[in-house]
């Protein structure tokens, strides 16, 4: 017990001189490597983890609601939610689209629609009996017979997909869900930057990538409330994993 | 003292710090239940193995593997573009000055690539791997890699695919780790190249068939395309046939193979980037 008390006060002079300067590296490293911290766990007051896993009822009745549920099952709700969201409106786009349309915008955006529907399916299917319902959408923010419209509205769409799934990824347990995830968000990523080249040239990357080369995940919350505009449907996202 | 304090104190300094130690928060929740039922002498042992994984010495042998995998295939890229940027035949007029305005916009991406993954293989405790001495004909593949365009977006539109598809094969061993954010981050930055780069090509006319997307196996001609398309073909997704799924008659195999693109393996890797003497 001695040697507990002798380490704790250690760790609290080193605690004290890492926090009255600046982080200086190495010395973080130190104190990060001297295992002898002596700790008074507050464990004991951490609220149990919660048990809930999928929806346990996809809409509510009576009102237009759902709840994603939690862990992977939650996460791939909140995929196969922008999925949806994502199909609906190439539909819209190929079932009605701008004057003027050319045959390879045309062909491209049926393809996107078709990749959109792909996904949402093959979440469905996966997700099986957890799965949220169908949700219902506003799109009369967007003015169909206007290329620039429709296109602006795709960009942000694909650009937050992209950042949707990075930031939902790295929260699944499943190695093969993650693959999943993988495998679709780069093809999110081709649509966003056919759609940005199509309304400038070299806008494929503008603004979405750091100094690192990499692209900012978003955190479902940031997603939901940047989609809600589109989306009738109230989704309660409060059960997903958050880290 | 109390343990929470000092991940408190922790945090003023290095707000990363529980992203540090784990991805995951809740990975923090596992950590007090673990110690709910272990001896409070043991704990300092936990402790300090949970700060070592996040501040280094710690991150597995496959970790630092699959980051020096994305590191090689980095230092190509960014030896390729650099040379491109400054060598390749972008020709004269508007179009020329965009085209080498995007290679530039691309090279920025892959040297900020390098410096990441070096950066961070260091911080991890491994060694990074240094620039190779390469084969920009890809084994005799294109005799011209930098004047002539055509095979320089050629070379490019492969590089990109196939370090993406790589990043989706070893995207499973950084699960869990503080590595798979950033890995992901540049995996979708790859795929931004990989369209851009084919839209300069279908521009051009180069490849009748060619989309913007990943389709089928793509380009099967050459040791490039059968190398870097190889499996990409695939329709089958976790026990699912995606051609025509749930009654979608309209998503045939083209467009099920290029609505999810394919990870390749660290040995089909070394095949085709091995033909650069890249050193995987």
């Amino acid at each position: 017990m001695k040697n507990i008390i002798q380490e704790d006060q250690d760790t609290a002079q080193q605690t004290e001189r890492i926090s009255s300067s600046t982080l200086p590296r190495r010395s973080f490293l130190q104190f990060a490597g001297a295992s002898a911290v002596g700790v008074a766990l507050m464990a004991a007051g951490c609220s149990k983890d919660k048990d809930y896993v999928g929806p346990t009822d996809p809409i509510v009745p009576g009102e237009d609601k759902v709840n994603l549920g939690s862990g992977d099952t939650g996460l791939l709700n909140f995929a196969y939610a922008l999925e949806q969201l994502e199909a609906a409106f190439y539909t819209k786009v190929v079932e009605s689209p701008w004057s003027g349309i050319n045959t390879t915008e045309k062909e491209y955006l049926i393809d996107i629609q078709l990749h959109e529907i792909a996904h949402r399916e093959l979440l469905r299917n996966v997700l099986g009996d957890g799965k949220i319902g169908n949700l219902a959408f506003d799109f009369s923010k967007v003015n169909f017979a206007d290329r620039a419209s429709v296109l602006e509205a795709a960009k942000e769409m694909e650009d937050i997909g992209v950042a949707a799934y990075n930031g939902v990824a790295p929260l699944l347990k499943s190695k093969d869900f993650l693959t999943v995830a993988a495998k679709i968000v780069s093809v999110e990523a081709r649509h966003a930057a056919y759609i940005r080249e199509t309304i400038k040239p070299n806008d494929f990357t503008a603004g979405v990538v750091g100094s690192n080369g990499q692209e900012q995940p978003l955190k479902p919350a940031d997603v939901l409330s940047r989609v809600k505009k589109y989306i009738t449907t109230e989704i309660n996202a409060s059960n997903l994993p958050t880290a | 003292m109390n343990f929470l304090n000092i991940l408190n104190e922790i945090e003023k300094v290095d707000g990363e710090i529980y992203e540090r130690i784990s991805p995951r928060r809740a990975a923090m929740k596992d950590f007090f239940s673990f110690g709910k039922k272990v001896a409070a002498a043991s704990v300092p042992l936990a402790v300090g193995t949970m700060f070592k994984k996040a501040y280094g010495q710690t991150a597995s042998p496959a970790i630092i593997n699959a980051l020096n995998i994305g590191l090689a295939i980095e230092h190509f890229s960014a030896a390729f573009y650099t040379r491109g940027f400054s060598e390749a035949a972008f020709g004269s007029g508007s179009t020329a000055a965009a085209d080498k305005a995007a290679i530039g916009i691309i090279r920025d991406h892959e040297l900020g690539h390098v410096k990441f993954l070096q950066d961070t293989i260091k911080a991890a405790g491994g060694t990074p791997v240094g620039v190779g001495s390469y084969d920009y004909t890809g084994n005799k593949e294109f005799s011209e890699p930098f004047k002539n365009f055509r095979s320089f977006l050629q070379i490019a539109q492969g590089l990109e695919d196939t370090g993406l598809r790589a990043t989706k094969g070893v995207a499973g061993d950084l699960l869990g780790s503080p590595y798979l954010s950033a890995a992901l981050g540049m995996h979708a930055v790859e795929a931004r190249h990989s369209t851009k780069i084919r839209l300069m090509r279908i521009s051009r006319g180069q490849s009748g068939t060619l989309q913007p997307w990943i389709s089928l196996n793509d380009e099967t001609d050459g040791r490039l395309g059968q190398g870097a398309y190889a499996g990409e073909e695939n329709v089958q997704q976790a026990g699912n046939t995606i051609t025509g799924i749930n009654g979608n008659s309209a998503i045939d195999s083209a467009r099920a193979s290029e609505a999810f693109d394919e990870p390749i393996t660290v040995a089909a890797l070394r095949t085709v980037l091995g033909q650069f003497k890249v050193n995987i």
